[in-house]
């Protein structure tokens, strides 16, 4: 849409902002009213989510961030109050506010009421949860409750619809006035905010910029006038030196003023110990509550595999038989087999399909995450795993993306919206993708099974202890790292670990729904866009240039082969051409095949293999072997490590392709072997085999702590910058290559 | 007392929130303040953070944060 048009709609566009407190059931609500009508985003410059959703052709709502108040510190908060006074950029003001009130916890929600009518505009009350309120023996007489707040008071059940008519009638009637505040500043604060606000205009934003040092007021101020800090720090020196505690009186005259209110309109009745508490005595239990835990977690990363893998697996069909099908539609044309085919089917399908396969696991994580956090389980999540977390210096709210990055780094990261505090996101973005995700079990398999002996430790199995051990590096790397992070580049003040513990309740469907079709619609956009761009980079890399010496020659030999090879008579092989491939032809082949069909196939192999080492990737790969030689690679390994930049299973198809086997499916458990003997045959030019034990471990290390994942660099620059996610790729390379390095050399100094 | 003192079933009204900065105001804001009764309903299994009630609602916090919180004797 072009600039004049939206600017003319808007100006017709009734705007309403929605606030509340976490868990008021605010998304149920504005999920119920404004169904998939909604537009989901980022404000500029933050990574705070915008919701905006089209009510009706003339009423806009927006879903601001929750808030126990609006003295504005985290970035959500700092939005919710910029939006409120128009000075977010690009944001009309709205026209009028509802807030939503969990009817089950007046007092509390109240106090953010009171800061919202400071603000000077009209607004509703929304009072949610009235079941809940009724089931834990409160009763409000709302029309008493309406009469002393003076706004209008709706009582709903968001998610059951309840009450949701009346709150649409308050919505589209014309708002009403704002309303004069029925308290008033104490004595002593009073004067001081007179003073600024006279100064500054605005007795809300002078008010905050008093009692929130280093808030957000501060700087809105700052940035009206020059003399404001001033102003500020002088005002402050005055009050303390009068023994006046602003952020304490503030406090007080809201709650006095609250408790005046709620009391002469609800009445408590006694009740039994309720349900949430019950449950609280099981599922924060000092043992139950860490066993139900474990299972949560154990089922819920089980289940991802378990649900996944079927759906993972037709994606992966779909692409392959796309891929085969535009080959097939190439066939016989003049430029088959040419670069325009390729880029199709290798760089564009086979690239977004790397990608694509993981929206299942995305779907289903989320799908989970919703639950837990909709029915309120993720809160006592994080009570129960805070003290093990805040050992490297993060807190109970990065549990939850950690554990999922086991499964994939990108829902991990994502995961991480539901940290508030900036600096503890960022860290745990930064060492969510050391955590051993799906992606690397094709690279601990592949050289696991070839290099690992198949022997007890014990009653262990060795092979399934070095897969255990790789799990392990990525996490003993990560709490060294994330204990830097925080006493380094996201050094700070200990962040503030209050957090409500909510009462249980069931699921929203909608608002479960609707979190998966975000993230997964967020997942496959990416895709669309970043992801592809690079794969195509990647694939250009990997096959120009192409020397039409080299097709000629297979060519010649193709001819040579058709002429002196029979088509069934089970002949010997021709002399393979001088190569690296010198384990080829003591390979047992289980399906007969005609001799000729056999040197054909090995014809493209080869030429396959060998147009791939003479092409740009390849040459680097080889330029750089002094590089990779400290950690034991040949340059093929290396290559293969550079290719697999869009994301690691790639390494086991392109190392694949370079040992001239063609391309094999990391899944096939035939292939996998035919590889692993290539690999025992390969050696350095003097003779010494290149794989041994310690460079298997080496390039195992090297995968399990490396960023070799596009869609991760991509997921980190969307959760924060370009800067950030260049950092994480290169510390993660870094760490890759040291670890790596000291596992051959240490590896090597031991077996010697 | 200070109600980072206090065991699972203890707890009373509170007499003064101590210090000053973000995290007193967010206390305070939570509904923490001169008067107001608080529970501790029970500790986390690895000994940190606690749980409590105030005003009808369950809320965490670490125990460096409940120190600041004294309550009558």
């Amino acid at each position: 849409m072009s600039a004049p048009t939206e600017a003319a709609v808007s100006a017709k566009v009734r705007r309403i902002a929605l606030i509340g407190n976490p868990n008021t059931g605010k998304t149920t609500l504005f999920n119920a009213l404004t169904g998939l009508r909604q537009r989901v985003g980022n404000y500029p410059g933050v990574t705070v989510e915008k919701k905006v959703g089209a009510y009706s052709t003339s009423i806009e709502l927006i879903d601001l961030p929750g808030t126990y108040s609006l003295a504005a510190r985290s970035p959500d908060e700092r939005v919710a109050v910029s939006v409120l006074l128009g000075a977010q950029e690009g944001e009309a003001r709205p026209d009028a506010v509802v807030v939503i009130i969990d009817a089950s916890n007046l007092q509390r929600n109240l106090y953010l009421l009171t800061q919202v009518i400071e603000i000077g505009l009209p607004v509703i009350v929304a009072l949610n949860m009235i079941d809940l309120a009724e089931k834990a023996g409160v009763t409000i007489d709302v029309p008493a409750l309406a009469k002393s707040i003076g706004v209008p008071v709706i009582p709903c059940v968001a998610t059951r619809a309840d009450g949701l008519n009346d709150l649409r009638k308050a919505i589209e009637a014309p708002p009403g006035q704002a309303i004069q505040p029925g308290w008033a500043w104490p004595e002593g604060l009073a004067g001081e905010i007179k003073t600024l606000s006279d100064k500054f205009g605005d007795g809300f934003l002078s008010a905050r910029g008093l009692i929130d040092e280093g808030g957000a007021a501060e700087e809105m101020l700052a940035a009206k006038s020059k003399d404001a800090l001033q102003m500020l720090s002088a005002a402050r020196e005055r009050l303390k030196s009068s023994q006046v505690k602003p952020a304490a009186l503030e406090a007080q005259m809201r709650y006095g003023w609250i408790a005046r209110q709620v009391g002469a309109c609800t009445t408590r009745r006694p009740m039994g110990t309720p349900f949430t508490a019950k449950l609280d005595g099981i599922l924060t239990h000092r043992f139950f509550g860490t066993l139900v835990f474990i299972v949560v977690m154990g089922l819920l990363f089980s289940s991802i595999f378990v649900l996944a893998k079927p759906i993972m697996d037709g994606i992966k069909a779909c692409f392959d038989g796309l891929s085969a099908y535009v080959a097939g539609r190439f066939a016989g044309t003049a430029s088959e087999g040419g670069a325009l085919q390729s880029l199709l089917t290798k760089g564009i399908v086979d690239g977004i399909g790397s990608v694509m396969v993981f929206l299942p696991q995305i779907a289903f994580l989320f799908l989970f995450i919703a639950v837990l956090e909709d029915c309120g389980y993720m809160a006592r999540a994080a009570f129960l795993m805070d003290r093990l977390l805040r050992f490297c210096g993060l807190s109970g709210h990065s549990f939850i993306p950690l554990m999922s990055s086991f499964a994939c780094a990108v829902p991990g990261i994502m995961a991480t919206r539901t940290i508030a505090d900036r600096k503890d996101r960022l860290a745990t973005i930064l060492v969510a993708p050391l955590m051993s995700c799906s992606a690397r079990i094709p690279v601990y398999a592949l050289m696991i099974g070839a290099f690992i002996p198949a022997v007890k430790v014990g009653f262990l199995p060795l092979q399934g202890l070095v897969f255990a051990a790789m799990y392990f590096v990525g996490i003993l790397a990560a709490i060294p790292v994330a204990f830097l992070l925080k006493r380094t580049l996201l050094k700070g003040p200990a962040p503030i670990f209050l957090m409500e513990l909510p009462t249980y309740k069931w699921p929203s469907p909608r608002t479960v729904l609707l979190r998966v079709w975000e993230a997964s619609k967020a997942f496959t956009l990416r895709a669309g866009t970043i992801i592809f761009a690079f794969s195509v980079l990647i694939w250009a890399l990997c096959y120009f240039p192409r020397s039409e010496e080299t097709k000629k020659r297979y060519e010649e030999q193709r001819e040579e082969a058709k002429a002196t090879l029979s088509d069934e008579a089970p002949e010997a092989d021709a002399e393979a051409p001088a190569g690296e491939a010198t384990g080829a032809e003591d390979e047992k082949k289980e399906t007969p095949k005609s001799p000729l069909a056999e040197r054909l196939d090995e014809l493209d192999r080869l030429e396959q293999g060998e147009l791939l080492r003479n092409s740009a990737m390849g040459r680097a790969g080889q330029a750089l072997e002094p590089f990779f030689k400290p950690l034991g690679w040949d340059w093929r390994i290396g290559m293969a490590a550079l290719a697999s930049f869009p994301a690691r299973e790639v390494v086991v198809v392109t190392m694949g392709i370079i040992y001239d086997l063609g391309e094999i499916e990391p899944d096939e458990e035939g292939a996998q072997k035919q590889l692993s003997d290539k690999f025992r045959a390969a050696t350095w030019p003097d003779g010494r085999p290149v794989y041994t034990i310690p460079v298997a471990l080496s390039i195992m290390v090297f995968f399990a702590l490396c960023c070799q994942c596009m869609a991760t660099v991509v997921t980190i620059k969307r959760e924060s910058t370009w800067g950030w996610a260049i950092f994480a790729f290169t510390y993660m390379t870094a760490l890759a290559y040291v670890g790596a390095f000291a596992t051959f050399q240490i590896g090597t100094a031991l077996l010697r | 007392m200070r109600l980072s003192e206090c065991k699972p079933g203890g707890g009373g009204s509170i007499k003064q929130i101590h210090g000053t900065g973000p995290l007193t105001q967010r206390l305070m804001e939570l509904g923490l303040i001169e008067g107001t009764v608080v529970k501790v309903v029970r500790v986390a299994p690895l000994g940190d953070p606690i749980e409590v009630e105030v005003h009808n609602y369950h809320l965490s916090l670490r125990k460096t944060e409940a120190e600041g919180v004294e309550l009558d004797a």
